[in-house]
């Protein structure tokens, strides 16, 4: 007997391969379009922003884990507070103070900020030193084009970032769990490194505020903690700078802090990372797997001690 | 009075948290790091039960409900229960059973080795929670080998504020609690002790002491 297999689907019914190609277009045009009129006074979106070759190609970690699963200690120290209550923060008007060892000390506005540089989308990873792991696709411009508008003067070896401290909005502050507000620095050849990044968005979107709204660093081959959020100032140093973290447990975090599957957190390893969404742990990677671009900013260092 | 049948509810009850937490990872409602809620939830639930079972004793003592008494080895038996789950999370869901890993980790991080003490401390009183035991130890040796509870649980929340990275409220809050119910057992220990120096001597000696010294 001679079996008839019918197509399961009609040849009409299959969407074109130009427009199935289109289809995140689509789709964000479409998400778009419902937004701008179900909200009309929503933020317009900021992205998709400029691919970048930094990019990684790995699958994004979903929206609600990077908005919904943060160490911002200012909102608490549970993973959830954050997102809990983040929505009070101030963002606007915002303005962040570059001073220091500078030619040019200069107060910009966060719209000043914004047309510094085009957007770009770099889709980074992010290791915590808690040992879990994402990817996220923020927005944003190379730290450098703001460092470049001040001139830094010939002694300026470092910059320190600090961050806001609203006592008003930020449930956290009124515990003295850390020394606020919270401060992080960076070598002056690791704050121009093309990677680290003033991110302003993620998602195509307005950073939320419990990613660090509206400015934060991204320096990816870091430990999460190095990325201030919701930053204020940035001064130019001469010497190291002591960050909230070094103060808190000087043993446990250097002012470094590269991704090092081979130097341990004093309290746990780092040789393995859970990525957000996985069962089975990773390896984690020297540098986070960005050993190629920075390594070289590291030569001839013993980084078991400068850790 | 017979309070049995309060065993089961409170049975049932014991084991809502272990239901909550296999609800949470099928329903996908724990979040973004679901095992890691459920390693830290389940030690978090050990702890609890330990500080439970070492509540019956002065519950009972100052309530006068003698009853409260059989429900202590249920619910020393639970804390035991709940340890092992957190250890079973730790040895499969971050180690997947990589014993060198697992050895290296206990012998390098004091909060590992801390957590394994009082889990190699808490077995044998496992083992000997029930009537056999007590018949063969003798109820002295018996009492005496399951008052190292208290250096469990004092372990127990030291390996709790060692795995914490900066904000000590909780681990701190444990400490309160079990500072209070150890604190009361020193204090029973020390009145119980003053009693005994002022009670009556024996005959033998009664007259050497004498009259209108005591008291």
């Amino acid at each position: 007997m001679r079996i008839r297999h019918p197509a399961a689907i009609a040849a009409s019914e299959i969407t074109p391969r130009a427009l199935f190609d289109r289809r995140r277009e689509f789709l964000r045009a479409s998400a778009g379009l419902a937004l701008s009129t179900l909200v009309p006074q929503a933020e317009a979106r900021l992205g998709p922003g400029k691919p970048s070759i930094y990019s990684t190609s790995e699958a994004p970690t979903p929206l609600k884990h990077v908005a919904g699963y943060n160490n911002f200690y200012e909102f608490g120290t549970d993973k959830e507070d954050p997102a809990q209550y983040a929505h009070a923060l101030h963002t606007r008007p915002w303005t962040v103070s570059i001073e220091g060892l500078v030619q040019k000390p200069k107060t910009l506005g966060i719209e000043e900020l914004l047309r510094l540089a085009p957007l770009e989308e770099r889709i980074y990873r992010l290791r915590c030193v808690e040992g879990w792991s994402m990817v996220i696709p923020w927005l944003g411009f190379p730290l450098a084009t703001v460092l470049k508008q001040v001139e830094p003067l010939g002694n300026a070896k470092y910059v320190e970032l600090v961050t806001a401290a609203q006592e008003d909005t930020m449930p956290g502050v009124k515990r003295h769990v850390l020394d606020w507000p919270y401060t992080e620095g960076l070598r002056l050849d690791e704050a121009m490194h093309p990677l680290t990044l003033i991110a302003v968005g993620l998602y195509g979107d307005v950073l939320p505020n419990q990613n660090g709204a509206p400015l934060r660093l991204v320096v990816p081959w870091k430990y999460g903690f190095k990325s201030g959020k919701s930053i204020v100032k940035i001064r130019f140093t001469e010497s190291e700078p002591r960050t909230a973290w070094m103060k808190a447990a000087p043993r446990e975090y250097g002012f470094y802090s590269n991704v090092n599957p081979e130097v341990d957190h004093p309290r746990w390893s780092q040789a393995t990372e859970r990525r957000i969404g996985e069962f089975f742990k990773r390896r984690t990677l020297p540098f986070n797997g960005y050993g190629e671009q920075v390594a070289q900013l590291y030569a001839g260092m013993d980084l078991r001690k400068q850790f | 009075m017979n309070q049995a049948w309060l065993k089961p509810p409170i049975f049932i009850a014991s084991l809502l948290p272990l239901a909550w937490y296999l609800w949470g990872l099928q329903a996908d409602a724990l979040g973004a790091n679901p095992i890691e809620a459920v390693t830290r939830g389940l030690g978090t639930w050990g702890l609890n039960f330990l500080l439970i079972t070492l509540t019956v004793t002065p519950l009972r003592k100052y309530s006068g409900w003698a009853w409260l008494a059989r429900l202590r080895r249920m619910l020393g038996l639970f804390a035991f229960f709940y340890v092992c789950l957190h250890l079973t999370t730790y040895l499969w869901l971050d180690q997947f059973f990589d014993w060198t890993a697992i050895v290296k980790d206990i012998w390098k991080r004091p909060f590992i080795t801390v957590g394994m003490t009082a889990f190699a401390l808490l077995l044998p009183l496992a083992l000997t929670s029930n009537n056999a035991a007590i018949r063969k130890l003798g109820g002295r040796r018996w009492q005496a080998l399951h008052r190292s509870v208290y250096v469990i649980a004092m372990l127990a929340v030291l390996h709790y504020s060692w795995m914490v990275k900066a904000d000590l409220a909780k681990p701190l809050l444990y400490a309160g609690l079990l500072a209070v119910l150890l604190g009361l057992r020193i204090g029973w220990r020390v009145r119980e002790r003053n009693r005994q120096r002022n009670a009556i001597p024996p005959a033998k000696t009664r007259h050497t002491i004498p009259i209108g010294v005591r008291r």
